[in-house]
C-alpha cells in the first residue's frame, strides 16, 4: 500500500502541494484528478524521487521513498512513466524494454520478458527493430507502458497516459491499464485530465485543486456526483 | 602524385590520432553536454607520466597499459570532484573548470617537467614502410597508431551497441531522467564516461607523443585538430569522430604539404568554419526527433 502523508512541495514561492494526504491500495487504480497546475504531476514526480518535498512522507509497504534517490525507488518496484510518453528516441523499441530489465532480470530471462511484453502490445512486434523516434502517439505511450510493466512494479505512476491520444486509443489503454490490475497486488496511481475516462477504470479518486486534496472518494461516488465532477472536473 | 600519395599517408596517420582525441571529446559532450578543454592536457600529463616510467626503465607496454588506466583515473576523478558539483547551475561553470584545468595541467607538467621539448619514443620504428622499391611515408609506428584507434574505435562501437553497460550509458546520454526512472545508476555511469573518456585521451597522446615536439603544450593542436574533427563528426557520434579525424588529417596534411606547414592550424579554422556552414548539425547528427 502507498501512504502519502501531508506532503508538501514548493518551487520558490509557489507552493505546488500543501500537507497533501491519501492511500492507494494494491490490486486497484486510484486516479488523481485535477485541473492544470493542481500539482498533480509534482504529486507524482515527488513519489519518484525526482522532486524533493519540503514536508511530509511516503512510503511503500512500509518502506520510506523519501530521502533516496530516484534509482533507488525505481529498484524498490515503482515504475513511474512520465508525462509526454518518455520513450528514448535514439533507442530501438527493443533497447527502450531492454533497458528496463537490466536491473531487475537475469540475461537469460530479459529476452522471454520482452516477448511477453510485446505480446501484449501486438502493434509493436513489427517495429521492435525500429528507431523508437519512428513510432506515432499512441505507439508510443504502449512502448511506454510496456517498459513500465516489464520490470514487474509493485507501484505503477501513470502521468496522463491519454494525453493526445484518440479515443479509441484511449478506451484501450484504460482497459489493460484495468486489467493489469486486477487480481493482482499491483498498486496503480493514474494522474488524469480525461477524468471520465480515468474514472471509469478507477476504484478510488483523489481530487486536487491548487495543491490541496479537496475529494478523496470511491470512483463511483464520484462519478456519480454531478456538483462535485462539475465543480472541479468539468463534466 | 607521388607526393600527393605521401601526404595522403600522413594525413591519415594524423588523423587517426586526431579521431582518437575527437572521442574522448564525443564521449563526454553526448553524455554532458560539456566540451572538456583539458581533454589534450590531460592526455599530455598522462604521457608525461609515462615518460617517467619509462625513464625509470619499464617495459613499453606496461608503461602504455598503467597510463591508460591512469588516464581512465583522471577522467574519472575530474567528473566525480569537479563537475559533478557544478550540475544544475549553469552550463557554462563546467566549461570553464576544464579551461582552468587545461591550465592546471600544463602548469603543473611544465613546473615538474621543465618546458623544454624533448624526445618521446615511439613503440615501432619511424622511418618509412618500403612497399615494392620505394619508401612510403606510412611507418611501423603509423601502422600502429592505425591498429590501436581501430581497435578503440571498435571497442567502443561493440561496447554501445552490444552490451548491457553500453545501453546504460546511451541512456544515461540521451535522456538522464528516464534512465534514472529505469533503475540506471546514472551517477556511475557518467564518472565510467569520463574515465573512457580519458582512456582515449591518455591514447591520443602516447601516439601523438612520438612525432610531435613533447613537451607540456605539444597537445595544444591536437586539442583544436581532434575538436575540429568532432564538429565535422556532429560532437555525439563515435563513428563521426573517426571519419572527421580523417578528414581534418588529410586537410592539414595537404595544407602543410602545398602551402607551407605554418598554415596548418590555419587550415583547420579554415575547415571548422567550410564545415559548421555547410552543415551546422555536423555530418553525423541524428536527424532532429520528430515531435509527436
Amino acid at each position: 500500500m502507498l501512504e502519502v502523508r501531508d506532503l508538501s512541495v514548493s518551487f520558490g514561492a509557489v507552493q505546488a502541494l500543501r500537507s497533501v494526504s491519501f492511500d492507494a491500495e494494491p490490486g486497484a487504480v486510484t486516479a488523481v484528478l485535477g485541473a492544470n497546475g493542481a500539482g498533480k504531476t509534482t504529486l507524482l514526480r515527488t513519489i519518484s524521487g525526482l522532486v524533493k518535498p519540503h514536508e511530509g512522507s511516503v512510503s511503500f509497504d512500509g518502506d520510506p521513498l523519501v530521502g533516496r534517490n530516484v534509482e533507488s525507488v525505481a529498484r524498490m518496484g515503482v515504475s513511474h512513466v512520465p508525462e509526454g510518453r518518455g520513450v528514448i528516441e535514439e533507442m530501438t523499441v527493443e533497447e527502450n524494454l531492454r533497458l528496463a530489465t537490466l536491473w531487475c532480470l537475469r540475461k537469460k530471462d530479459r529476452q522471454a520478458a520482452i516477448v511477453e511484453t510485446l505480446d501484449l502490445f501486438p502493434r509493436l512486434q513489427n517495429f521492435r527493430r525500429r528507431q523508437a523516434s519512428t513510432l506515432s502517439g499512441g505507439e508510443r505511450q504502449m512502448l511506454v507502458l510496456g517498459r513500465a510493466l516489464i520490470s514487474r512494479p509493485r507501484l505503477l505512476l501513470l502521468d496522463e497516459p491519454s494525453l493526445g491520444l484518440a479515443p479509441l486509443v484511449t478506451a484501450q489503454l484504460m482497459a489493460l491499464i484495468r486489467d493489469q490490475t486486477e487480481g493482482t497486488d499491483l498498486t496503480v496511481v493514474l494522474v488524469e485530465q480525461n477524468a471520465r475516462s480515468a474514472l471509469s477504470v478507477s476504484h478510488h479518486a483523489v481530487i486536487l485543486n491548487l495543491g490541496q486534496v479537496v475529494v478523496s472518494d470511491p470512483a463511483a461516488t464520484v462519478a456519480a456526483d454531478d456538483a462535485l465532477r462539475h465543480h472541479y472536473l468539468g463534466f | 602524385m607521388s607526393l600527393f600519395f605521401d601526404y595522403s599517408l600522413d594525413g591519415i596517420a594524423n588523423g587517426m590520432v586526431y579521431a582518437t582525441l575527437a572521442l574522448a571529446l564525443v564521449l563526454i559532450y553526448r553524455a554532458t553536454k560539456i566540451i572538456n578543454f583539458a581533454q589534450g592536457a590531460a592526455g599530455m600529463l598522462t604521457t608525461f607520466i609515462a615518460f617517467s616510467l619509462l625513464s625509470r626503465g619499464m617495459g613499453y607496454w606496461w608503461a602504455f597499459l598503467l597510463v591508460l588506466i591512469i588516464g581512465f583515473a583522471i577522467g574519472a576523478a575530474c567528473e566525480r570532484i569537479l563537475i559533478r558539483p557544478l550540475h544544475g547551475r549553469s552550463e557554462l561553470n563546467p566549461v570553464i573548470v576544464t579551461i582552468g584545468l587545461l591550465v592546471v595541467f600544463e602548469g603543473l607538467a611544465g613546473a615538474i617537467y621543465g618546458n623544454a621539448s624533448r624526445g618521446f619514443p615511439a613503440a615501432f620504428s619511424q622511418s618509412g614502410l618500403r612497399v615494392g622499391g620505394t619508401t612510403i611515408a606510412f611507418s611501423h609506428f603509423d601502422v600502429f597508431i592505425l591498429i590501436a584507434v581501430l581497435a578503440l574505435m571498435a571497442g567502443t562501437l561493440v561496447l554501445f551497441r552490444y552490451t548491457a553497460l553500453g545501453l546504460r550509458m546511451r541512456a544515461t546520454a540521451f535522456s538522464r531522467e528516464i534512465a534514472r526512472l529505469l533503475g540506471v545508476r546514472v551517477g556511475l555511469l557518467l564518472t565510467l564516461g569520463w574515465g573512457l573518456a580519458g582512456i582515449a585521451g591518455s591514447l591520443a597522446g602516447l601516439l601523438a607523443a612520438p612525432t610531435s615536439s613533447f613537451g607540456p603544450y605539444y597537445m595544444d593542436l591536437v586539442l583544436v585538430y581532434g575538436f575540429t574533427a568532432a564538429v565535422i563528426g556532429g560532437l555525439e557520434s563515435p563513428v563521426g569522430a573517426l571519419v572527421g579525424g580523417l578528414i581534418t588529417g588529410l586537410c592539414i596534411s595537404y595544407v602543410g604539404g602545398y602551402l607551407g606547414s605554418g598554415l596548418e592550424p590555419l587550415g583547420a579554422l579554415a575547415l571548422l568554419m567550410v564545415a559548421l556552414m555547410a552543415r551546422p548539425e555536423g555530418i553525423f547528427a541524428r536527424p532532429p526527433a520528430r515531435r509527436v
